[in-house]
């Protein structure tokens, strides 16, 4: 069992930008140590040498002309929004005080 | 005519062609069908009637004057809920999503429109693809046909469960460990995860980018090779979609000749882990394959035993970095922190994204999030990374002696609600036959092997080399003739029937 404290779930999560309940990290303090002791046999498999792979297909940056093309009108595109104004998304405060 | 919910989608093509039916009627059928039992099964989240019947009087009308249209224009389709579509809700089975309309069309979901074929509804998934039962979709779950108190599988169980309770002939899929192949084993229906990059990805929510893969789903393997057909191709809007020709699926399904072909049992998905009665269907129908003409070899893939740690770590760690676009600024719930006055955007955030996502969607984050922090970045991430490389040489050596290879779909026949909940070890191992397929990228397809003693259908896999899918479509449609036969019909007939709750 993976030594994770609530304290590291704690963090993480706040990495994670989710903001749990007290409940909801107990819980999950000893469902993410079952889960991780599970997961980290990938560390017994003969893996030294060996080339990661990050993707099934190999991968090739794609580009194309730069040039004007139809898109999302800015009504389309601010259709899902939860608040807007002038045309714009509208956020809460990204500064703070700190 | 008999009931047109009763049709597979390849006969309704051919009566539609005809002027038997015409596609009002096909669609209005599926809607009362949808009316009378989906109250039961919970298999539709949103379920689009009046633009499904004005695109079917569409198709009718050019049909009528002679109009040169896609062969199954006007058959009507289900389409899951993670593919976003325009003037019908997408919520990914979640409430972050709640209500959103999305201002485009997923490819595939345009791919059909562009076919012709009027769109009946969306269907139930777990949230954000993330399960294997349906019971995590936050809009309630969806019960299999077979038995009312068992899961259709997941994460696409409202897509088999439509399929197989005759709500639709066919509908749209997508698998990231198995989410078309295990709940097609479950229901008893045949689902496809082709090549990675053969269905482009765009406008399909994304749960971990480099394993998603759109396919389809049907009761017969035609019926299946008939929508892969429409939804594949190169498209330009994603990046990772492959620049090849499609293979011909439909004719591979048509043709179903395996004589000479060269089948290989994986030694590590057979066997121990798999329920007798599983394993006994599979046996059974491998069987067939040798009377059809197969020749059957064993192959070891040994890297195996390491595939669900590479994948429930590399799963993970690409949701929670997808799923970061959930921020609540552009579109998505936005709920404000209790007890805060003027709260930042972080907070807002937070409180957001605690609200709007379901246990194990955060569960997923933030295993990623360990995952890929630094300290462990190496021994979690990177190792699974190597882990990927040698499934992918296992199956690339194991196809030097192989044409196709097959395994039991799942380990056991559909288990009932609430049994895996609160161990989700026990509900990730059962996708142990299904993920080394996405891991490496390759074809796999489910097509029904029988019943096991419980009454419940099992699934036998058949898995392909990349862009060799046409191959799964030969050995699916071989051995489904002779199951079929077999049988005295096709399996889902000997399903119980289901009470009309209201409607027809």
């Amino acid at each position: 069992m993976v030594d994770l404290s609530r304290d590291d779930v704690a963090h993480l999560a706040s990495l994670a930008r989710i903001d749990l309940t007290d409940a909801e990290l107990d819980t999950m303090v000893g469902e993410l140590g079952q889960i991780i002791s599970s997961v980290e046999a990938v560390q017994q498999a003969p893996i030294d040498a060996v080339e990661p792979m990050s993707h099934p297909m190999p991968i090739t940056n794609v580009t194309r002309p730069d040039e004007v093309r139809p898109s999302l009108t800015p009504e389309e595109a601010l259709a899902g929004a939860p608040d807007s104004e002038l045309s714009r998304f509208a956020v809460p405060r990204i500064l703070t005080e700190d | 005519m008999s009931d047109p919910t009763r049709m597979t989608a390849a006969a309704l093509a051919d009566a539609l062609a005809s002027g038997d039916l015409s596609s009002e009627q096909v669609t209005r059928a599926h809607l009362d069908r949808i009316e009378g039992v989906d109250e039961t099964i919970g298999a539709y989240l949103h379920v689009s009637g009046d633009s499904a019947l004005a695109e079917a009087r569409a198709v009718d009308e050019r049909r009528a004057k002679g109009e040169d249209l896609h062969r199954l224009a006007g058959v009507p389709i289900a389409v899951k809920d993670v593919m976003t579509t325009t003037g019908i809700p997408t919520t990914a089975g979640s409430r972050m999503l709640e209500g959103w309309v999305p201002p485009y069309d997923a490819t595939v979901v345009g791919k059909l429109k562009a076919a012709g074929l009027p769109i009946l509804g969306k269907t139930n998934m777990d949230e954000f693809a993330m399960g294997s039962s349906t019971e995590r979709s936050a809009f309630g779950l969806t019960r299999n046909p077979w038995d009312l108190d068992r899961i259709p599988g997941g994460s696409g169980g409202g897509s088999s469960a439509v399929v197989a309770s005759w709500q639709a002939p066919f509908a749209t899929g997508t698998d990231t460990g198995g989410s078309i192949r295990q709940p097609a084993a479950l229901t008893g229906s045949v689902g496809v995860k082709p090549t990675y990059g053969a269905m482009s990805r765009y406008g399909l929510i994304a749960m971990a980018s480099s394993l998603d893969q759109a396919g389809p789903c049907a009761r017969t393997v035609l019926d299946t090779a008939l929508l892969h057909e429409v939804m594949a191709g190169h498209d330009p809007l994603d990046s990772t979609s492959i620049d090849a020709p499609v293979p011909d699926v439909v004719g591979a399904a048509r043709r179903a000749d395996v004589a000479g072909m060269k089948v290989g049992i994986v030694k590590e998905l057979t066997g121990e882990g798999f329920a007798p009665q599983v394993q006994a269907r599979f046996d059974e129908a491998v069987q067939h394959l040798v009377d059809a003409g197969a020749e059957v070899v064993e192959v070891s893939c040994p890297n195996f035993v390491y595939a669900l740690g590479a994948y429930y770590l590399i799963m993970p760690s690409e949701a929670s970095s997808n799923l970061a676009r959930f921020d609540a600024m552009r579109y998505g719930l936005r709920v404000a922190p209790e007890g805060v006055d003027a709260p930042s955007a972080e907070q807002v955030m937070a409180a957001s994204r605690d609200a709007g996502f379901g246990d194990e969607v955060k569960r997923r984050i933030i295993l990623g999030t360990y995952a890929l922090s630094s300290g462990y970045y190496d021994a979690y991430y990177g190792s699974a990374q190597k882990v990927r490389r040698l499934i992918a040489d296992d199956f690339a050596t194991a196809f030097e002696v192989a044409d196709v290879l097959v395994s039991p779909t799942a380990p056991t026949t559909a288990f009932r609600f609430g049994e895996k909940t609160d161990d989700p070890m026990a509900m990730y191992r059962g996708d142990i036959a299904t993920i080394p397929a996405n891991l490496a990228g390759i074809p796999g397809m489910s097509l029904p092997s029988g019943l096991a003693e419980d009454g419940l259908p099992a699934g036998f896999q058949v898995l392909a080399p990349a862009m060799a899918d046409d191959r799964l479509y030969t050995v699916g449609a071989a051995l489904e003739q002779r199951l079929v036969s077999a049988w005295g019909g096709h399996l889902l007939e000997q399903a119980p029937e289901l009470a009309t709750t209201k409607g027809a």
